[in-house]
């Protein structure tokens, strides 16, 4: 038998136990539908209010985050979260503002997402941006679609291939499958651009466009860039920009500006949303001209001009060749919008600069600490990341091991086997919140471990060995997949 | 305001140690014309200046706790939200962790999907659930998603109420334009019509028949039936359900239903102008390799401790790719937790009571309003919470009035069906108090 | 890493049986994926395959793969228990592990058994 740590919230449950209480009905009792209308029982737990918060409590306790330590977890930009965000989000205009309201008495929401709009538009040099996707992979399909409604409406029919480089995240051709068109891989090159030949090689006049994480997942920005938009528009694609390492270029350059057609934010990213555990995200899509007629409706708009004297009134506006809809209302507006906004609003331009210097920084005083211990199989100057192996010679200790034993020294391991195109990878983005001790101890850590791996390797094997737990069994878990604890059928029992 | 904590004597020994000498330096890969752009962005605040700004910004609007009285739901519902569900979500340990990718550190979040898996299994009588979706619509397009990959193709008729929620239709019609798909069932004017008329469109060529529970006009049908003809003919039937319903009726599992989805917003998440909410998907073991989204199962660890991981994720985009079902990555984790939270601290007697005043009170209200002159409910099939009020006047007239008395009256349902002009649909909730439910009649008395 | 004589090989990890017609994956294909957790046979008896069509899908605890048509023809067979035993793929890949069978199947680009062990050393470092 596993010992149990912490009971699950049904076997905690005790029968007539209560915690929180509603008031009693203050209209005439009605009888309930029908017997053959009801459900027959309800097996839902029964606890205190005290016990609710002992257990949840007791979980956040296994828990590593951002607020407790360093989190260098590639490709996911886990920055400080600001404290004032949790409180701006929660303000109770925002938080009982029913979203099917008359636009008359949410101006304050509309005035918000017009300028949060706006505000994307200017950091990205775009002309039009949704606030609808509900993050990046959410984004990334609005974009596809939005792509292929462009090459629809011209007639142009023939492009079904996406070009995807080898680096890409999995969310980039998957979005690509949702929409039955077919993935062409593109390899990089020894630099860590785009392969200009292979480019060009699969260039022609089926090809829906590219899908270009820049800086790539390497952490490096393409050198290339301008060249590999002008061969992929040249042939008539689009340049789709995955924007989940904004975070290197606010007020570096703005992707628009280099031609991009269209890029999803990760707010939950560069703006600061915090990831809360695997989300909620949200993933705005901005566009060139070109492409804003497709935008998901609604947008916001200003349906009456204002002037010295009045605001003006905003409203929903629905684009002339609009893709249709995304998703219910109007984005994560709440906890998504109004915590970027406070965010963006607290730093402004050079502020927003500042981040990602020093994200950028960050990373290449690692990279510069860690070179020469372990393989940086792209090394030059980073962006916001870089990745190393994570594999010494004839050792057979690999990048899994490393990133347990981190847990030791009490840090989150970086992101583990991704990029796919470098062996054992370990991908390490800082962020621009750690300071220069932190990176320091990490550094140390890793220079220490790469030492363990020599002599003392099992140490790095049964890693970790100071956490709560240890390594799962991962294989037991697939195959006798328990995926609730209290099925129905063994309710009675 | 700044969040970096780097002084410039630490500053400047790093890039000594980098090998640069200025920060700009580090940028010599972007084209130099594009480089550095000036931003045409409001300048920075302060933290103080920004609380003020945004309080501003948010007492702008009228909200339905203090300025409003509400009847709206139509998709998204006003609760009243236990205290404790938002002091555990503001735990960092939660908000600020990712994906708990790395298990042996973040067993807090994946102890709590799982639990978040078992209780919307049990809510809905299914028997899996998946860790979340966007939100009740993007759940249902995954359900498509789903149906589509289990018949690998090769069926691709969506037999589609008409009573299911407009917007979800709406995202699936978005979801599916790669697929090629036909969608009967959902033509304008049957929206009247009851589940039989759906049986008739079923065909060995049906994927998946859809339909919502209660419908989008508050409408509690039996779909046993439904659910039966559409098993002979060999096609899946999902069911859009609402939470805070199921608490009171039949589930759709023991309706034989093949995939229960929903938005739970109505379990513990705030209004919030929309979002985000919380998708939940729910299907039967026998689909799991099809659903979407992330999953987490029990093991143990080398220690011996019970405990739980990510599990079947070969299913996902990070490894299958273009061949996934769905690309979904991030989800909804911190509200699944807050769903979770609301439904223990509740508990099975709370949200008894809960869906008890739902209904109540929403019978008190249609009881009262109908025995106003003109008006009458559109419908005689039994309700929940959410039911259709015919108005004398077109239903948006009706609003406009309401409004100018500080009332929200519903939802106008000509918006998306332009042959209910006169139809309001009208939510009423535990926090809906009898004196609002009187004003609300007495205004429409006054009319 | 085991490869009976009697079979050819493909480059995509294959077997095919010319005697039998029987198709699957082959020993260094499982060991490669690892525990497998999930099969489903993309293809009906009755069916007409050509070479390198996708006939099954495959996923193991981190990996997933499409399996292929060793040879064309038309599916005579499919094994239908496989997909709630998978882990027969990992245990008896060139018995129980049989995928569909091919009806005179018309083998594509394939290899024997020496030449398949060959290429898989080839691969392993
Ligand atoms: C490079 C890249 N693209 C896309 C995504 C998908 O974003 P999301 O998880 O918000 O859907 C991620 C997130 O992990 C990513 O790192």
């Amino acid at each position: 038998m596993a010992t149990i740590i912490e009971p699950t919230i049904f076997e905690l449950s005790s029968p007539g136990r209560r915690g929180v209480t509603m008031p009693a009905s203050d209209v005439p009792t009605v009888d309930l539908p029908a017997k053959d209308f009801l459900r027959s029982e309800l097996p839902l737990p029964e606890l205190a209010e005290v016990d609710v918060v002992r257990h949840y409590m007791k979980l956040s306790s296994f828990n590593y985050s951002v607020d407790g330590g360093f989190y260098p977890l590639g490709s996911c930009t886990m920055k400080y979260n600001p404290k004032i965000n949790e409180d701006t989000c929660r303000l109770p205009g925002f938080l009982f503002t029913h979203p099917l309201q008359p636009i008359e008495t949410v101006q304050g929401n509309l005035a918000l997402m017009y300028e949060m709009q706006d505000w994307l538009k200017e950091i990205s040099g775009f002309a039009g941006v949704t606030l609808q996707p509900a993050a990046g992979a959410h984004g990334e399909f609005t974009g596809v679609l939005m792509m292929a409604a462009y090459h629809k409406s011209r007639g142009d029919t023939k492009r079904t291939r996406m070009l995807i480089p080898d680096a890409a995240h999995g969310t980039n051709p998957a979005s690509v499958g949702m929409l039955g068109m077919s993935v062409v891989t593109i390899p990089s090159d020894s630099r860590g651009n785009v392969d200009l030949k292979a480019l060009e090689a699969a260039c022609d006049d089926t090809v829906v466009g590219m899908m270009l994480t820049n800086p790539n997942t390497l952490g490096m920005f393409d050198e290339n860039i301008e060249k590999v938009i002008k061969l992929v528009q040249g042939c008539g694609g689009l340049m789709y920009g995955d924007g989940a390492n904004l975070n290197a270029l606010l007020g570096i350059v703005r992707p628009g500006d280099l031609g991009f057609d269209v890029m999803h934010f990760n707010l939950h990213k560069t703006f600061s949303v915090p990831h809360g555990g695997g989300g909620p995200g949200s993933g705005p899509v901005g566009v060139s001209q070109r492409l804003a007629d497709f935008l998901p409706s609604p947008l916001v708009g200003i349906i009456e001009e204002g002037d010295d004297e009045t605001a003006p009134l905003y409203g929903f506006v629905n684009p002339k060749n609009s893709i249709g809809r995304m998703k219910a209302f109007h984005g994560h507006f709440g906890g998504g919008l109004v915590r970027s906004y406070t965010y963006i609003l607290m730093h402004g331009p050079d502020g927003l600069k500042d981040i990602a210097q020093y994200a950028v920084l960050n990373a290449n005083y690692l990279q510069a600490r860690l070179r020469g211990t372990y393989r940086i199989p792209y090394d030059r100057i980073c962006m916001h990341e870089f990745v190393m192996e994570g594999h010494f010679e004839g050792s057979d200790v690999r990048a899994l091991d490393i990133s347990k034993r981190l847990m030791d020294y009490d840090f989150h391991p970086p992101t583990n086997y991704f990029p796919l195109i470098v062996p054992e990878a370990l991908m390490i983005e800082p962020t621009e919140t750690e300071n220069k001790d932190t990176l320091d101890r990490f550094a140390d850590a890793l220079i220490k471990i790469a030492e363990e791996a020599k002599s003392q390797p099992d140490l790095l094997h049964n890693a970790p060995s100071t956490t709560q737990f240890g390594r799962m069994d991962e294989v037991k878990a697939a195959r006798e997949l328990v995926l609730c604890c209290w099925l129905p059928e063994n309710y009675e029992a | 305001m700044t969040y970096i904590p780097i002084s410039p004597q630490e500053r400047d020994a790093m890039l000594k140690t980098v090998g640069v000498k200025t920060l700009d330096d580090l940028f010599e890969a972007i084209p130099a014309k594009r480089r550095f752009p000036k931003l045409d962005l409001p300048p920075a605040l302060t933290e103080m200046e920004a609380a003020a700004h945004l309080a501003d910004m948010a007492s702008s609007n009228e909200n339905v706790r203090q300025d409003l009285i509400s009847f709206l739901g139509a998709g998204a519902y006003n609760h009243y939200v236990p205290s404790v569900v938002d002091h555990m979500l503001r735990r960092g340990e939660f908000y600020t962790a990712y994906t708990p990718y790395q298990p042996e550190i973040s067993q807090g979040t994946l102890q709590a999907i799982f639990e978040y898996q078992s209780l919307m299994t049990n809510l809905t009588g299914m028997e899996v659930s998946n860790a979340s979706h966007y939100d009740g619509a993007t759940a249902t397009a995954e359900a498509v998603n789903l149906a589509y990959a289990q018949y690998r193709g090769k069926r691709k008729k969506i037999v589609m109420s008409p009573s299911v929620n407009p917007q979800y239709r709406a995202v699936i019609r978005t979801y599916s334009q790669g697929m090629g798909l036909t969608e009967v069932g959902d033509e304008a004017g049957n929206h009247e019509d009851g589940p039989e008329v759906l049986m008739s469109l079923i065909d060995e060529a049906t994927m998946l028949v859809v339909v919502q529970y209660p419908d989008f006009f508050g409408r509690i049908y039996d779909y046993k039936k439904l659910i039966d003809t559409a098993h002979e003919k060999g096609a899946l039937v999902c069911v859009v359900a609402n939470p805070t319903a199921l608490i009171l009726l039949k589930t759709p599992g023991e309706m034989g239903a093949d995939i229960v989805v929903g938005e739970a917003q109505p379990f513990g998440i705030p209004l919030w102008y929309g979002g985000p909410y919380l998708g939940f998907f729910t299907t039967k073991k026998s689909y799991v390799h099809k659903m979407a989204g992330r999953l987490v199962g029990e093991t143990v660890d080398v220690r011996g401790n019970r405990s739980y991981v990510l599990t079947l994720t070969a299913r996902e985009q990070h490894i299958k790719r273009e061949r996934a079902t769905s690309n979904i990555c991030t989800n909804q984790g911190l509200l699944a937790l807050g769903c979770s939270v609301y439904m223990s601290v509740l508990g099975r007697q709370g949200l008894q009571e809960v869906a008890n005043l739902c209904y109540q009170k929403a019978h008190y209200a249609a009881a009262e309003l109908s025995k106003i002159d003109g008006f009458g409910l559109c419908h005689p099939e039994p309700f929940f919470h959410e039911f259709v009020l015919c108005t004398p006047k077109p239903a948006g007239e009706v609003n406009q009035y309401l409004l100018d008395h500080g009332v929200l009256g519903g939802y106008d349902l000509s918006t998306d069906y332009p042959d209910m002009q006169n139809h309001l649909l009208v939510a009423v909730t535990e926090m809906n108090s009898r004196d609002e439910i009187d004003t609300l009649v007495a205004l429409l008395k006054e009319m | 890493m085991n490869a009976p004589s009697n079979l050819k090989y493909t480059k995509s990890d294959e077997w095919f049986d010319p005697a039998s017609g029987a198709a699957g994956i082959t020993d260094y294909a499982q060991s490669q994926l690892s525990d497998i957790v999930f099969v489903e046979i993309l293809v009906d008896e009755g069916e007409e395959v050509t070479v390198g069509k996708a006939i099954a899908s495959v996923e193991s605890v981190k990996a997933s793969a499409e399996i292929y048509a060793p040879a064309a023809g038309k599916v005579s067979a499919v094994n239908k228990g496989l997909s709630e035993k998978p882990e027969t793929l990992n245990s008896d890949p060139y018995g129980e592990g049989w995928m569909i069978k091919i009806e005179n199947g018309a083998a594509g680009e394939v290899m024997d058994s020496a030449a398949y062990e060959k290429y898989c050393e080839g691969r392993t470092h």
